[in-house]
């Protein structure tokens, strides 16, 4: 948030700096590494992907091969984790799928952070009229029902995974926006700046040089939280039937088949939604850790 | 505070235009008709079909008829429920959402306060952490995967209550459940944020040196502006128990508003859908500026602007 407290932060970082040789970021790093949550997050999502991401060139079998003489059957030796409908290997249908979901939330979250970042710091170092007009267009953006112009979209133009990408990062990126926006506009108005300028620095060198190491902070932050949201909203267009679409494999869809035959395969629910929720479980408390280690008012407690 | 009211509504007014065009027109660019799916349709009952719904007409001229009759109100006939209007569709669809809609809103103001409230009390303690993570289990927990879960334990093995359908009071029970823990395990957390950073304030102190029990001190003196994040949170809230409806109407079949919603747009039904998306845009917008109204009434820092 704007005023005093991050240019207080700074000041304070930098009279460590001056003691100790610590920098804002080596603070925040020993801060994450204090809370045992985060670095268990942390781990576990790094953990889930090696496993998704190499994990399948290890296994037996592929992720779409059908063997229908092996339909539904229960976790086993010879399938880890049982066989869908179809006779396929539900253990490489997960991993294969997490690769997707995971994916999809980077790629996602890179459209949302790269229109969100340019769109806030334009409207924020600008300032003025073009800021006045820029932020009401978010304003209304935001009261939209967003949700459902990509459930329109998804249905009305195919459901190819590029699309997927490009809809959930356009939702996402208006709360980067006025995150970015608000830090800008706050910067310019500080004293440091100021300094800065009274210095004679150059242009670039107060954008390199004090105005992003300060604004990053909020967006990694920000980012890591947006990641589990774009999965989630994956997962539930996915569940719809309207995200990535068979024989393909992502934890919503394996969600959805799971959810239609719980009856009589309940591993093909009970799995992939274990996963899939202690994902979200890790982001979020990956994410909660940066916010308390990076964001200056926070970390006061 | 009118002027505010009126302002807003006034707002309102090019947005739902915003949204209107912006639905027909990709509709329309998109590839598939609503008479595709249909079998026996030969061509000359095609172009009948089209011509009774002025669907052969230019399509700038089928926008200005569509706004014409939007004035006037009238959604339009349905593409796919046969002499069924638009209108007729939602009035019989939408008290089913809002019914469950409410009862999930009572369970997550319920259950969310109150957990947030007492985490809040002793931070830190036993009695933090257990709603604490309670709380983070239900934000990682969808309903996409609680609903089935819930299913499967509670209708399907225990068989307590019917797996779907929207018969009976007992078919309320799990997707009210299901969608109020969702949004119950925010609210928690937002409680607990906004109570701890009240609780360290001086007014507090001040109330508990004259002597106020701690009852009174929480309820009375905290909780007014303890749950100022929890009302700035409804609005959105409130939008996503609509969409978060989509799922949850499908999972247990439930004659909603949501499904509707989804059934149409793959059926290509177009005033279905229009009509739907300018419900839905309406609601939300109201239910946002009953937010705000209600944000400043609590907290008098704020103004109307």
């Amino acid at each position: 948030m704007p005023g005093a407290p991050s240019s207080l932060v700074q000041a304070t970082a930098v009279l460590e700096a001056a003691e100790e040789g610590h920098s804002l970021w080596k603070d925040a790093w020993y801060r994450l590494r204090k809370n045992r949550l985060a670095v268990a997050g942390g781990i576990v999502v790094l953990i889930l992907s090696v496993l998704c991401f190499i994990g399948p060139f290890f296994l037996r079998y592929s992720y779409e091969d059908q063997n229908l003489s092996l339909r539904q059957t229960p976790p086993g030796l010879q399938h880890w984790l049982g066989t869908d409908k179809l006779g396929r290997d539900q253990l490489s249908r997960i991993l294969y799928g997490g690769r997707v979901s995971l994916m999809v939330g980077l790629c996602a979250t890179a459209v949302s952070l790269t229109i969100g970042v340019l769109y806030g710091a334009i409207a924020g170092f600008v300032g003025g009229k073009l800021d006045g007009v820029m932020m009401r267009v978010v304003d209304i953006l935001y009261s939209l029902p967003f949700t459902i112009f990509v459930i329109l979209l998804m249905v009305f133009f195919g459901r190819n995974i590029i699309l997927l990408f490009v809809a959930i990062g356009a939702v996402e990126w208006l709360t980067m926006a006025r995150i970015v926006r608000g830090q800008v506009s706050s910067l310019r108005k500080q004293e440091f700046i100021e300094a800065a300028i009274a210095l004679g620095l150059r242009r670039r060198r107060i954008i390199l040089r004090h105005m992003i190491p300060n604004v990053l902070g909020p967006v990694v932050v920000y980012t890591t939280l947006t990641i589990p949201a774009v999965m989630l909203l994956e997962a539930f267009l996915s569940f719809l039937g309207l995200g990535v679409q068979p024989p393909m494999s992502s934890w919503g869809l394996l969600l959805k088949e799971g959810a239609e035959m719980m009856e009589e395969a309940p591993w093909l629910l009970i799995y992939p939604g274990l996963l899939f929720s202690l994902t979200l479980f890790s982001l979020n408390f990956l994410g909660d850790g940066l916010r308390d280690a990076l964001d200056p008012r926070a970390s006061k407690d | 505070m009118l002027r505010f009211i009126f302002r807003r509504l006034l707002q309102t007014v090019p947005v739902l235009f915003i949204v209107a065009t912006m639905t027909f027109f990709m509709m329309r660019l998109a590839p598939g008709g609503p008479f595709d799916s249909e079998k026996n349709v030969t061509p000359e009952i095609r172009k009948n079909l089209e011509a009774y719904y002025g669907l052969n007409l230019p399509l700038y001229r089928q926008y200005l008829d569509y706004l014409g009759r939007l004035l006037r109100g009238d959604l339009g006939p349905s593409f796919k429920y046969p002499n069924r209007t638009v209108n007729e569709l939602i009035k019989e669809a939408f008290p089913v959402s809002v019914e469950l809609g409410t009862y999930a809103l009572i369970i997550a103001l319920i259950l969310g306060l109150t957990a947030g409230v007492i985490a809040s009390l002793k931070p830190n303690s036993f009695f933090d952490y257990v709603p604490s993570a309670a709380a983070m289990i239900g934000i990682c927990l969808p309903t996409f995967v609680l609903g089935p879960i819930l299913i499967l334990v509670f209708a399907l093995n225990l068989k307590w209550f019917a797996a779907s359908g929207w018969e009976f009071g007992s078919d309320r029970v799990l997707p009210a459940l299901t969608l109020g823990f969702y949004y119950a395990a925010y609210v928690a957390r937002l409680t607990r944020g906004g109570m701890l950073e009240i609780l360290t304030q001086d007014f507090i102190r001040t109330a508990r040196a004259k002597g106020a029990s701690n009852v009174r001190i929480i309820l009375r003196h905290a909780m007014r502006g303890g749950v100022l994040p929890v009302v700035s949170f409804l609005g959105p809230a409130m939008a996503g128990l609509i969409s978060g409806s989509f799922v949850i109407e499908t999972i247990f079949n439930i004659p909603g508003l949501g499904r509707y919603f989804v059934t149409s747009a793959f059926n290509r039904d177009y005033t279905m859908v229009l009509g739907t998306v300018l419900f839905y845009a309406t609601l939300i917008t109201l239910l946002n500026l009953v937010v705000d109204v209600v944000q400043v009434w609590l907290n008098p820092k704020l103004k109307f602007e």
